[in-house]
């Protein structure tokens, strides 16, 4: 059974150029402007590449092809384009670009727009570089050929060009038109910048998505068209529940409802407001087929996990003989690790503009996943994807999301939008549809057994993990090679500790529940399980735990290098006041290197709160180290919720879960003090979006473990 | 029959039944959209604006309670208090996504001007209210501090 909506034939195939993990990061910025006024301002502006308009009147305008979520990528891209242009970066604003898989993609995954995996900065760094590069050579020429001049002879800086012997100068608009028609100079013969030149990136730049404290930014929740009707959907109370029959009258008489659609797996009443159409919706009498839908609880899903634990699993990494050498060892730990589903509760509920019409489909929405949207949405209607016009707005968060592989809600917007051709809907889900139609980190069982030489240090490492697969039945279907999913065991497959005898499987149970990544995917979970559990092989070595770790880090300088920046910062071997614990964690993803050393203080009752965080992160070049110090903060924020209570449960396949009420998140009060160190580096950037989440809880666990002797295996934790 | 409520200084008719929340006047009507919707039942504060200076949730909040009063909305909100707290959390760079933190400006902004020099404890109990699920916490709170000396210093 499949709950998720897959009657898609027209699947992109995104497998090709995937890493491992591709992972939900955070999102961008959006044009504001209707069709008509993005036409209108593009005219006063000349294009100088996919990436770089220039207007008469002086400004830079960088084209953001990721989507703003709040990580910061559309400051960082920006940067990028104003280092090697010689901008200055007060006349740099920012526009969202169209979907465009061939101007826009994602270098990384191949023919696909999308923004995830902690990737926006990496796969553009170069690219957006020889787009700012590019246009400082045709602003050069252009006034070279003005002032009858040598190109040699001219210098660009701070969005002038001037010429040494003359002291001519001109700014970027005075030249716009004149070096938008320059012949575009062959990529080889642009020098980019030795990173000893940058004068912007590494600077802490001030934020492009602007007017997000005063109310003017636009989010899809904002977005009010001519004509436009609002959409609230009733969704089944199980997952996989159809529509058998609807009495609509109740809520067809309630004023300024237009229309209540038949879905099949939901009911829309379209209502030209929102509370009309929520006040509706509540009046909808619904009977649902649930001979299909999902009935187990969290505790059956938990059973079947283990019993699937006994079996022999698909074998992720294999080294050494881990049965053979677990016999001979001198001590051997057990454990076995309990994870919850999770629901990525960003602030803004699902929503998404949708508008029908002869000639296609046009949809407003904080759009992650452009190409994938476009190709679902083109399979919904039965039109070409370039007929599915996509305008990306700032996202109200993400965590992952909004880059949902089966376009779910954005086909829901869809199918209302089709059956009223011509008016734009806008679907919105209230918090209540947000927590409970789905789309969940998924719930994970892991079993680790690990065996001590007499030195205390691990000889064998056994590690099942046991979930439902994020990526099978999905366009990213791909990723799973040879049977390993690496959405699932990334983080564990990749474990960097020097141990002779390492032996990682997975077990993939297929509930059909709606699931989907989560900021950091695979590493929400094999960062815990590992790091909790060599934390307690070290105690069990009786071996300091920063100390165990650096032993076993030997071949992986930049794991080493962020462990010991952060022990050193947090004053690692400084005492701590009395029922106070404090605990570290170190772990690789996305390719960026993060430590935490989190400090507790426990009171009665098994109350306990997160003191202190003293974070250290290689992400390569810093672009814009206020940012990264910015995505470890908010990072930890965010991953402290799962430790200290977010979990999303099922009673007989129904979500118990609702509002903020019952699933809680961090607020103000839990939130410890952070301090973020950036390591020196000149290595090529790395993401941040997500590599601040993983360590937390276990360095938060592991503090616990220090400050009261116990061990925590289940999230989110209770001490007892 | 017409409700008259006075947003941000101007006079509004509005044609709501009365028991729609505020939020969705503001909102949809009134084409206010800064006041942003995250739970619909007081637990996040993404709502909040001032009523008669007060700090509320309009979510919960009908319109006909709000009939003859003052609101201030982002949109509106001027007062010295309010102008420190946005300029204290432009030079901290506050905003990640930004979807909170128009209740965040608008509850710091009643802290501020009820309390000039609030403490950690009391600037934890007027904005656990306000959740940020980017968890810009640590910039709250910092911003709030500088709003406060701020405001002390330009007195
Ligand atoms: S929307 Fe009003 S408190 Fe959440
Ligand atoms: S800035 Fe994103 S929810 Fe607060």
């Amino acid at each position: 059974m499949s709950v998720t909506d897959t009657n898609r034939r027209n699947f992109l195939k995104l497998s090709a150029g995937l890493g491992a993990g591709l992972g939900l990061a955070v999102s961008l910025p959006a044009s504001t402007k209707t069709e008509s006024a993005a036409t209108a301002e593009k005219q006063d502006s000349y294009e100088f590449n996919a990436f770089l308009h220039i207007t008469p009147d002086n400004q830079v305008i960088v084209i953001i092809k990721h989507l703003e979520m709040g990580q910061g990528v559309s400051t960082g891209l920006a940067t990028l384009v104003a280092e090697e242009l010689n901008a200055d970066w007060s006349q740099v604003r920012i526009e969202a670009a169209p979907a465009d898989a061939r101007r826009y993609n994602n270098l990384f995954w191949g023919p696909a727009q999308g923004t995830g995996g902690s990737t926006a900065i990496a796969n553009s760094f170069e690219q957006l570089r020889k787009a700012g590069a590019t246009g400082k050579a045709m602003l050069v020429a252009a006034a070279a050929t003005r002032w009858g001049v040598n190109t040699a002879d001219l210098s660009v800086n701070r969005g002038v060009v001037s010429h040494r012997g003359s002291g001519r100068r001109a700014d970027f608009g005075e030249l716009a038109e004149a070096a938008a028609l320059q012949p575009v100079p062959a990529p080889e013969t642009l020098a980019l910048k030795s990173p000893k030149d940058f004068e912007l990136i590494g600077q802490n730049l001030s934020r492009k998505d602007r007017g997000k404290t005063d109310g003017s930014a636009i989010y899809t929740q904002d977005i009010k068209l001519p004509g436009m009707q609002v959409a609230v959907v009733a969704h089944p109370p199980r997952f996989g529940g159809r529509v058998t029959r609807v009495n609509d009258q109740p809520a067809l008489a309630l004023p300024g409802v237009e229309q209540v659609i038949s879905l099949g797996n939901a009911v829309a009443v379209v209502a030209q407001d929102y509370w009309s159409a929520k006040k509706a919706r509540d009046r909808l009498e619904i009977t649902w087929d649930e001979s299909e839908a999902f009935k187990l609880g969290s505790a059956d899903v938990m059973a079947r996990f283990k019993a699937a634990a006994d079996q022999p699993g698909v074998v992720a990494r294999s080294e050494g003989d881990s049965d053979k050498a677990i016999k001979r060892a001198a001590r051997t730990l057990e454990a076995s690790f309990e994870f919850p589903f999770l629901a990525h509760a960003t602030m803004e509920p699902m929503n998404c503009v949708a508008l029908v019409s002869k000639d296609g489909c046009e949809i407003w929405n904080g759009a992650q996943l452009h190409t994938g949207d476009q190709y679902a949405v083109a399979g919904e209607l039965g039109i070409k994807p370039e007929q599915v016009k996509v305008n990306t707005l700032f996202a109200g968060g993400s965590f992952g999301r909004r880059a949902n592989p089966h376009s779910d809600y954005i086909l829901q917007a869809v199918r209302i939008a089709k059956a009223m051709p011509g008016t734009p809907v806008k679907l919105v889900w209230s918090r209540e549809d947000d927590t409970r139609a789905g789309y969940y980190r998924p719930a994970y069982l892991h079993k680790i057994r690990a065996a001590l030489d007499e030195q205390g240090l691990p000889l064998t490492w056994q590690q099942t993990i046991v979930g439902q697969s994020i990526v099978a039945g999905t366009p990213f279907e791909g990723m799973i090679q040879q049977g390993v999913d690496p959405t699932m065991v990334e983080g564990a497959s990749t474990l960097p500790y020097r141990i002779p005898n390492l032996h990682v499987d997975m077990h993939r149970v297929d509930l059909g529940l709606p699931v989907q990544w989560w900021r950091s995917v695979g590493h929400t979970h094999t960062g815990y399980s590992t790091e909790v559990f060599l934390d307690q092989l070290a105690q069990m070595a009786e071996i300091d735990p920063v100390e165990y770790r650096r032993r076993l880090l030997q071949d992986h300088p930049r794991h080493l290098g962020v462990l010991n920046l952060a022990a050193e910062k947090a004053a690692w071997d400084k005492p701590l006041p009395k029922g106070w614990g404090r605990g570290v964690a170190v772990h690789k993803s996305f390719n960026t290197y993060v430590a935490q050393v989190a400090e507790v203080s426990t009171g009665p009752n098994g109350q306990f709160k997160v003191e202190r965080v003293v974070c250290a992160v290689d992400c390569g070049i810093a672009i814009n180290p206020d940012v990264i110090r910015a995505q470890m903060e908010g990072g930890i924020g965010f991953g402290l919720s799962p430790v200290l209570m977010s979990e999303i449960t099922l009673d007989q396949g129904r979500v118990v879960q609702s509002n903020f009420h019952d699933y809680r998140v961090a607020r103000i009060t839990d939130m410890p003090e952070v301090e973020v160190h950036i390591v020196a580096s000149a290595e090529p950037p790395t993401g941040v979006g997500e590599p601040g989440t993983p360590p937390i809880a276990p360095a938060v666990a592991n503090a616990l473990a220090n400050a009261t002797g116990q061990r925590f295996h289940r999230l989110p934790i209770k001490v007892s | 029959m017409p409700i008259t409520i006075r947003v941000n200084e101007v006079e509004k008719s509005v044609d709501s039944s009365p028991d729609t929340p505020l939020l969705w006047v503001l909102r949809d009507e009134l084409d206010l959209t800064g006041t942003k919707f995250g739970c619909g039942m007081a637990q996040c504060g993404a709502c909040t604006v001032h009523l008669n200076g007060q700090p509320i949730r309009s979510c919960v909040t009908p319109v006909s309670v709000a009939e003859g009063s003052n609101i201030t909305t982002i949109e509106g909100a001027a007062s010295k208090a309010a102008r420190a707290v946005q300029q204290a959390w432009i030079e901290r760079e506050v905003a990640q996504c930004g979807y909170c933190q128009s209740g965040q400006i608008m509850s710091a902004t009643a802290l501020l001007t009820s309390n000039p020099n609030p403490s950690d404890a009391d600037i934890d109990a007027a904005m656990g209210g306000n959740i940020c699920r980017c968890a810009t916490y640590v910039r709250i709170r910092a911003a709030i501090k500088d709003a406060a000396t701020q405001l002390v210093q330009g007195a």
